[in-house]
């Protein structure tokens, strides 16, 4: 009867024990994890960590799981069979119960996700912050302390000047800016004390990305976008850009050193010489 | 049946004659499809080809390949590839595979040519518009590969060409010259022409059906060609207009992406007011859309082929077309999900994440009736079925990491990381891919009246399927460990160039991949030519391209005027002769 040229059993076999060892392998490979976020230094990527954690386990169960069924079904359908297929087509009881399931589970997720989400990014930054200024260009990063009067000086675009290492284009002309110390691709911070950046850029779009924070914010042209963290650990830790932003994007890189306090204003101070 | 000769019939609807009218300009339907069927193919190649240079510079960035620097001298100075070509490969082989293959194989290519014939149509309802559309879509394609040929290099700035970058013209660096604007061109030009298609189908799928094709008897793959080209209707005029307001920022010196006070190369700009996100905005309110008229097709075209090859009905037809438009609807309202980063209000972030894992529901439910369709099948193995399990895998394997993403709160930490990277390129790279092998071995009996090997597409699956799963299922570690996309190589910091070795394992796999394909364009010429004859119902299926010969006459139906009398996917009804019933038949001894 069949026309149709035709392998059955082996083959859908093979297949249901693909899928199986797709299964097994990946879900192993993400428990063992040979390679993983590196080590996280700051206070809320605690959270982060954690509903990242949570996620993976529902979205691995949910590959596993369906991973497995599929391989059932297969195995268990696939071979030579008498008769006809089965002639079921609906049931309003399961519809109804995994698409409330997953609904539910789903949202959970969302929101749970947005109250951590909330808790970094929908709050002022607590009073004590230090706020650090920075600022990308082609290709790299520029990071600005407001100095002693706690200030940042007035910047403008004309006077930028590379080769006088003006990167920023601070403006002489603003007395708010004579004791401003800027690095180019290196940052240092105090541990364990508040830190407000706020991100600009001066070409085009740059992203600043610390993966031991746990986030990455563009650096957009005429924004000025502040984010806020706290730094638990000591060390020297990496910058990358992650938004593209030309041919050399793959090598705009800036250290980044967190510090014990008496280490970071000797630090500073070396600087604003 | 009844017999279908179509020498003579009374529709006025007569063939061309000639090799240009009937080959080349032609009007019909069925020759429109397989010509965007052969532009695909001949994207897919190239976009490949350009892959695996990009393997190349990343597994082994300062060796030198002296063969392809006489095949690109500026790219491979002294034979090591420079980044900037490394940019522009990525570029091209990102614009040609989102746009020129998965765009117009699985809608334009397949719905052409099937989409008429399932719903009992003799042509298009507007044959000569998409004819227009074609050659539109292959003048599209050429824009673009001129742009790799033009002063200042290749565009550098991504399919998804973020400005300042792509705004701000040489100045920038190289590859933002001419390049881009063409660039840019291409893709206005592509969007009109997929407009033109979409306005097509969506005309056909209303006027044309024929007697007794009620919308809920059309198979599952028209309501998916339909969706999608509803959406495509209201997502390309949005790039449309965007890729125009860019054309102006470059040629005409208007900042409607570009901010005030912009220093670049140490030049001081005169823009001002505009806004670099703005552009984001308009490209991923029609970005994500897209990714959906990718899929869309992909999700009927596997409907259609596990019930038909596990002799079922498909599991929960009403909840499938509904599962479709949720979303294609939803999908106009997530967008923001691809800008947690970028600046945009953390509060608007928050609403788009909730909103993007709503729509992961509707695709859950579409998972969940596959797998009830299986349950109780006779599933027969052929290579088109298994390509079609193949897509319910990605589309799971993809699907899941979409649950981290849609969360701003991780998302900052993989967003533009190679674990997007992966998550894209399994649920829209690989399960679309595979959804177009599932379509092609499924009709290719009706286009060419000849089966493509069984034996060969059989090894093509098992080779990709497992080349592929070994590419991408470790590149999430890549994300993991916070590998930036886009970067010519990881050897410049320190917590990168520990992933050398992941990166080189991910190469070789992809260069088992690359070659493994050279069996399917084998199997497709031999087939045309050397393919074992297939019936008219080549796979003893029910929908109506199975009433008529293989291949279709000009017209497809000839004399019969097709009268449809039941649902697409009557398989196994109890008491019926057969354990498929055509939906053309009136007539079953014991049933209903
Ligand atoms: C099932 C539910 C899905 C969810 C929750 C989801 C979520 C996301 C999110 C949040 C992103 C942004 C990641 C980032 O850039 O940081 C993303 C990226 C992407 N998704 Fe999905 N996704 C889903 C399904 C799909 C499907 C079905 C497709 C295509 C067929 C798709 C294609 C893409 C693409 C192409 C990108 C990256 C575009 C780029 O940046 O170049 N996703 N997805
Ligand atoms: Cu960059
Ligand atoms: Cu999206």
């Amino acid at each position: 009867m069949l026309l149709a040229p035709d392998l059955p059993g082996p083959l859908l076999k093979l297949l249901a024990l693909f899928f199986w060892a797709l299964a097994i392998a990946t879900a192993t490979a993400f428990i063992v994890h040979p390679i993983w976020l590196p080590e996280n230094i700051s206070l809320n990527g605690v959270d982060v960590d954690q509903q990242l954690n949570l996620t993976l386990c529902i979205a691995g169960a949910a590959f596993v799981i369906a991973h497995m069924l599929l391989g059932l079904f297969l195995w268990r359908f696939g071979g030579k069979q008498a008769g006809r297929a089965l002639y079921w087509h609906e049931s309003h009881r399961m519809e109804t119960a995994w698409t409330v399931v997953t609904a539910v589970i789903f949202v959970g997720l969302g929101l749970q996700g947005s109250r951590v989400w909330a808790r970094e990014y929908l709050t002022d930054p607590p009073a004590n912050a230090m706020t650090i200024e920075v600022t990308g260009q082609q290709f790299a990063w520029n990071f600005r302390y407001p100095g002693p009067d706690g200030k940042f000086g007035r910047t403008r675009p004309d006077k930028v000047d590379d080769s006088e290492g003006n990167y920023i284009g601070l403006d002489d002309g603003d007395p708010a800016g004579t004791d401003d110390i800027t690095t180019q691709n290196v940052i240092a911070i105090p541990v364990n004390r508040p830190i407000q950046l706020i991100i600009r850029s001066r070409d085009v779009l740059h992203s600043f990305f610390v993966p031991v924070l746990r986030f990455k914010q563009d650096a957009v042209p005429g924004m000025g976008i502040p984010v806020h963290f706290t730094a638990t650990k000591t060390g020297e830790y990496e910058v990358a850009c992650a938004e593209l932003c030309g041919m050399q994007h793959y090598k705009m890189r800036a250290r980044f050193l967190v510090m014990t306090d008496t280490d970071f204003n000797a630090w500073l101070k070396s600087r604003s010489q | 049946m009844s017999s279908h000769a179509s020498t003579s019939h009374s529709t006025g609807h007569a063939a061309p004659q000639g090799f240009i009218r009937k080959y080349v300009f032609s009007t019909d339907h069925k020759v429109i499809g397989i010509q965007y069927i052969f532009l695909g193919l001949f994207s897919a190649i190239l976009g490949t080809a350009l892959s695996m240079m990009m393997r190349l510079r990343l597994a082994w960035p300062g060796s030198q390949f002296p063969l392809l620097e006489h095949i690109f001298p500026t790219g491979f100075p002294g034979g090591v590839m420079s980044p900037e070509f490394y940019l522009a490969v990525l570029t091209i082989h990102g614009t040609i595979m989102v746009f020129f293959l998965l765009t117009t194989v699985p809608l334009s290519g397949f719905g052409n040519y099937i989409l008429p014939i399932q719903i009992g149509a003799r042509d298009m309802a507007f044959p000569v518009l998409n004819m227009l559309s074609y050659w539109t879509t292959v003048v599209a394609l050429m824009v673009l590969m001129a742009s790799m040929f033009v002063e200042g290099g290749a565009p550098i700035s991504g399919w998804t060409a973020y400005p300042p970058l792509s705004a701000l013209g040489k100045i920038a660096g190289p590859g933002l010259g001419a390049g881009q604007t063409l660039w840019i061109a291409s893709i206005a030009i592509f969007c009109l022409a997929s407009l033109l298609t979409a306005l097509n189908f969506i005309t056909t799928t209303l006027n044309m059906r024929a007697a007794g094709m009620s919308l809920m008897r059309m198979p599952l793959t028209v309501w998916a060609w339909f969706t999608a080209s509803t959406v495509a209707l209201l997502a390309f005029p949005v790039l449309l207009g965007g890729g125009i307001l860019l054309l102006l920022d470059r040629l005409a010196g208007t900042s409607f992406f570009l901010a005030s006070g912009m220093v670049v190369s140490g030049k001081v700009m005169t823009n001002s007011g505009g806004s670099p996100i703005l552009w984001q905005h308009l490209f991923w309110f029609f970005g994500h859309p897209e990714v959906y008229i990718i899929i869309l097709p992909g999700m009927g075209i596997t409907s259609h082929i596990i019930s038909t090859f596990s002799r079922k009905p498909i599991f929960a037809y009403k909840a499938m077309v509904a599962a479709i438009f949720a979303i294609g609807f939803i999908g106009f309202i997530v967008w923001g999900h691809h800008m947690f980063a970028s600046g945009m209000s953390p509060l608007v972030g928050m609403v788009f994440s909730v909103l993007t894992l709503t729509v992961g529901v509707p695709s859950a439910i579409k998972v969940f009736n596959w797998l009830a369709t299986l349950w109780g099948g006779h599933i027969r193995c052929t290579a088109s079925m298994l390509y079609a399990l193949g897509f319910v895998s990605f589309f799971v394997t993809g699907g899941v990491t979409g649950l981290l993403l849609a969360q701003p709160a991780i998302d900052v930490y993989f967003h533009d990381t190679y674990f997007v990277v992966a998550h894209f390129h399994i649920i829209m790279g690989l399960a679309a891919v595979f959804s177009i092998f599932a379509a092609l071995h499924f009709w290719f009996p009706k286009m060419f009246g000849r089966y493509m090997s069984e034996t060969l597409g059989k090894v093509h699956f098992w080779i990709t399927i497992t080349g592929v799963y070994s590419i991408f299922i470790p590149m999430h570690f890549l994300g993991m460990a916070g590998a930036p996309r886009r970067y010519a190589q990881f050897t410049e910091f320190a917590y990168l160039s520990k992933l050398q070795p992941l990166t080189i394992h991910i190469s070789w796999a992809a260069f088992v991949v690359g070659a493994a394909q050279l069996i399917l364009l084998f199997n497709i010429f031999r087939s045309m030519r050397w393919g074992k004859r297939a019936p008219d119902n080549a796979w003893e299926a029910t929908t109506l391209e199975w009433v008529i010969p293989s291949p279709p006459p000009h017209d497809n139906f000839g004399d019969m005027e097709p009268v449809v009398y039941r649902g697409p996917y009557e398989f196994s009804v109890p008491g019926a002769k057969a354990d498929f019933i055509l939906q053309t038949e009136q007539e079953v001894e014991g049933g209903e």
